[in-house]
């Protein structure tokens, strides 16, 4: 009895280090371009996923200075967290608003506005997705979190250094035609290899930049979408949402996030898809082993064989799975609250065939995977369309 | 850090106090209130030996402003004897000499400081045995 639920419109701001504009000038930017993109003329609802707002700029209560902002205060607002899922969350319930009834055209954004502070102040707000008292005390960071999960898979399965480099070579290739990328550069493995270390193994462009960013997407019922849209109609087909341990030394394998191969097997379940209906993916590349941990959970490849696959180009557009077309984190930017929204933004454009030179052909079914912390909490949405 | 955020760690981070369920013996540091492998709420305390080996670590050459003066420094994840697996900071070893597997010490050190006004913060760190 559940009703179906379609996206109808999606906006982004610009995407950066923005210091002319606020987190609420962001958030609204992007909530515009939204509404406007789905020509609605009210929202009935919306949800803000925000990851950390109160240290980044020392506020919190989002819901009302958004609702506000954006000239809509009276309806029900909600900032939801999940850390760097907070974007994914939020759209997991701004569907569950339309599918269960009790809205009809819901407003899902992502923001974060990262620059408000210094680097030393975002690294500490960022630590703050990871066990405060065992983990960060002793001194450990996000890079050096990931740096030791790109240890142990390049131990176990001999996946090497250079091919955690072609990541980033290909997101970068892939941001060079995103107009909204924030280092749309491309690169070589020879410069990921040379730039400055970080973590050992990973060096600074194995890592997302830190970024100001906000992304919007209007939900409605499908049922709706047939009568108002003049665009394709995107149904989200399936959600997954999985937790696990916080500390990444609880968890046995460190190989595998097994949050997200929770939340993929729930999606596919939903969707009623598996790992080779999925035309293209926008997964949480965070950092270079990321994306090679995750390709293998969600089931496109055989574990292990993440960094190879990628070497050999079948995750480069044009490849047998694209994966994050519109250059990732990496490339494009990670504003955390904002990037589960932003994913969805792509996987939008995507499948309504209006990616410019980085479109995927015939692309019918995307999936986007955004996971918060070390992958103590994950989100997968599968996107088609009807 | 609040003098009570720091004080009421202590058990753990000084003397590797850890609950041990009494149903399915599973170890836990730090301490739960219900176990997450069997759902008993019933614990011995127990303390943990001193004594691991490595299981993957990572160099920090980028740190938090607390750690900067330390960097680079090594951290990894050790599994102790009783098979529990914690977080630190691997002490007094050549950076070049990490090797994963690595048999390991664990000692009270000091992990870092807060500037003029705060405290000291201490806690456990690894040194080749």
């Amino acid at each position: 009895m559940n009703r179906e639920v379609a996206i109808i419109g999606v906006g982004l701001s610009q995407w950066g280090e923005l210091w002319g504009m606020s987190l609420r000038d962001i958030l609204v930017e992007a909530a515009l371009a939204a509404i406007k993109d789905a020509g609605v003329e009210k929202i009935d609802a919306m949800y803000i996923g925000n990851m950390s707002a109160g240290i980044f700029t020392g506020q919190e209560h989002l819901a009302s200075l958004l609702a506000d902002y954006l000239g809509v205060a009276s309806i029900p607002a909600a900032r939801v967290e999940s850390a760097c899922a907070s974007g994914g969350l939020a759209v997991k319930l701004g569907y569950m608003d339309v599918a269960l009834g009790m809205s009809e055209v819901v407003l899902v954004s992502g923001v974060e506005k990262m620059t408000d502070v210094e680097t030393d102040g975002a690294t500490f707000a960022l630590a703050t997705a990871a066990d405060q008292e065992y983990e960060v005390y002793q001194g450990i960071t996000f890079p050096g979190l990931y740096a030791m999960m790109a240890r142990a898979h390049m131990e176990k399965y001999g996946t090497t250094r250079e091919q955690l480099a072609q990541v980033a070579v290909k997101n970068h290739y892939h941001g060079s035609m995103n107009p909204v990328a924030q280092y749309p550069q491309q690169i070589t493995v020879e410069n990921v290899l040379n730039s400055v270390m970080i973590a050992d193994p990973l060096r600074i462009f194995d890592c997302s930049p830190i970024t100001d960013g906000a992304a919007a997407i209007i939900l409605c019922p499908v049922e709706l979408a047939k009568k108002i849209s003049h665009k394709p109609v995107i149904k989200i087909s399936g959600i997954g949402h999985a937790t696990d341990q916080i500390a990444l030394h609880s968890r046995r394998d460190l190989t595998t996030i097994k949050s997200t191969v929770k939340a993929a097997q729930t999606a596919y379940q939903m969707a009623n898809k598996k790992p080779e209906d999925i035309d293209f993916a926008e997964v949480h590349d965070c950092f270079t082993i990321a994306e090679i941990c995750v390709i293998e959970d969600l089931g496109f490849f055989e574990k292990g064989k993440g960094g190879q696959a990628t070497a050999d180009g079948l995750t480069k557009l044009g490849g047998k799975i694209p994966v994050n077309v519109s250059g990732g984190l990496k490339s494009k930017g990670h504003p955390v609250g904002a990037t589960g929204v932003a994913q969805l933004v792509e996987v939008y454009l995507q499948l309504t065939g209006v990616a410019g030179a980085r479109q995927v052909e015939n692309a019918r079914v995307g999936l986007t995977q955004n996971m918060g912390g070390s992958g103590g909490s994950s989100l997968v949405h599968i996107v088609e369309v009807i | 850090m609040s003098v009570s955020k720091y004080w009421r760690e202590i058990p753990h981070r000084y003397r590797l106090e850890a609950h041990k369920c009494k149903k399915c013996s599973e170890i836990h540091f730090p301490k739960r209130l219900i176990c997450p492998g069997c759902g008993s709420t019933t614990f011995e305390q127990i303390q943990l030996s001193r004594e691991g080996k490595l299981i993957t670590y990572t160099i920090i050459h980028v740190g938090p402003s607390k750690f900067k003066n330390q960097t680079p420094y090594a951290i990894g994840i050790v599994e102790l004897k009783e098979g529990v697996r914690l977080l630190m900071q691997i002490a007094d070893c050549e950076l070049s000499d990490l090797k994963t597997d690595m048999p390991l010490t664990i000692e009270f050190r000091r992990i870092s400081e807060e500037g003029d006004a705060g405290i000291i913060n201490y806690g456990y760190k690894a040194v080749p045995k």
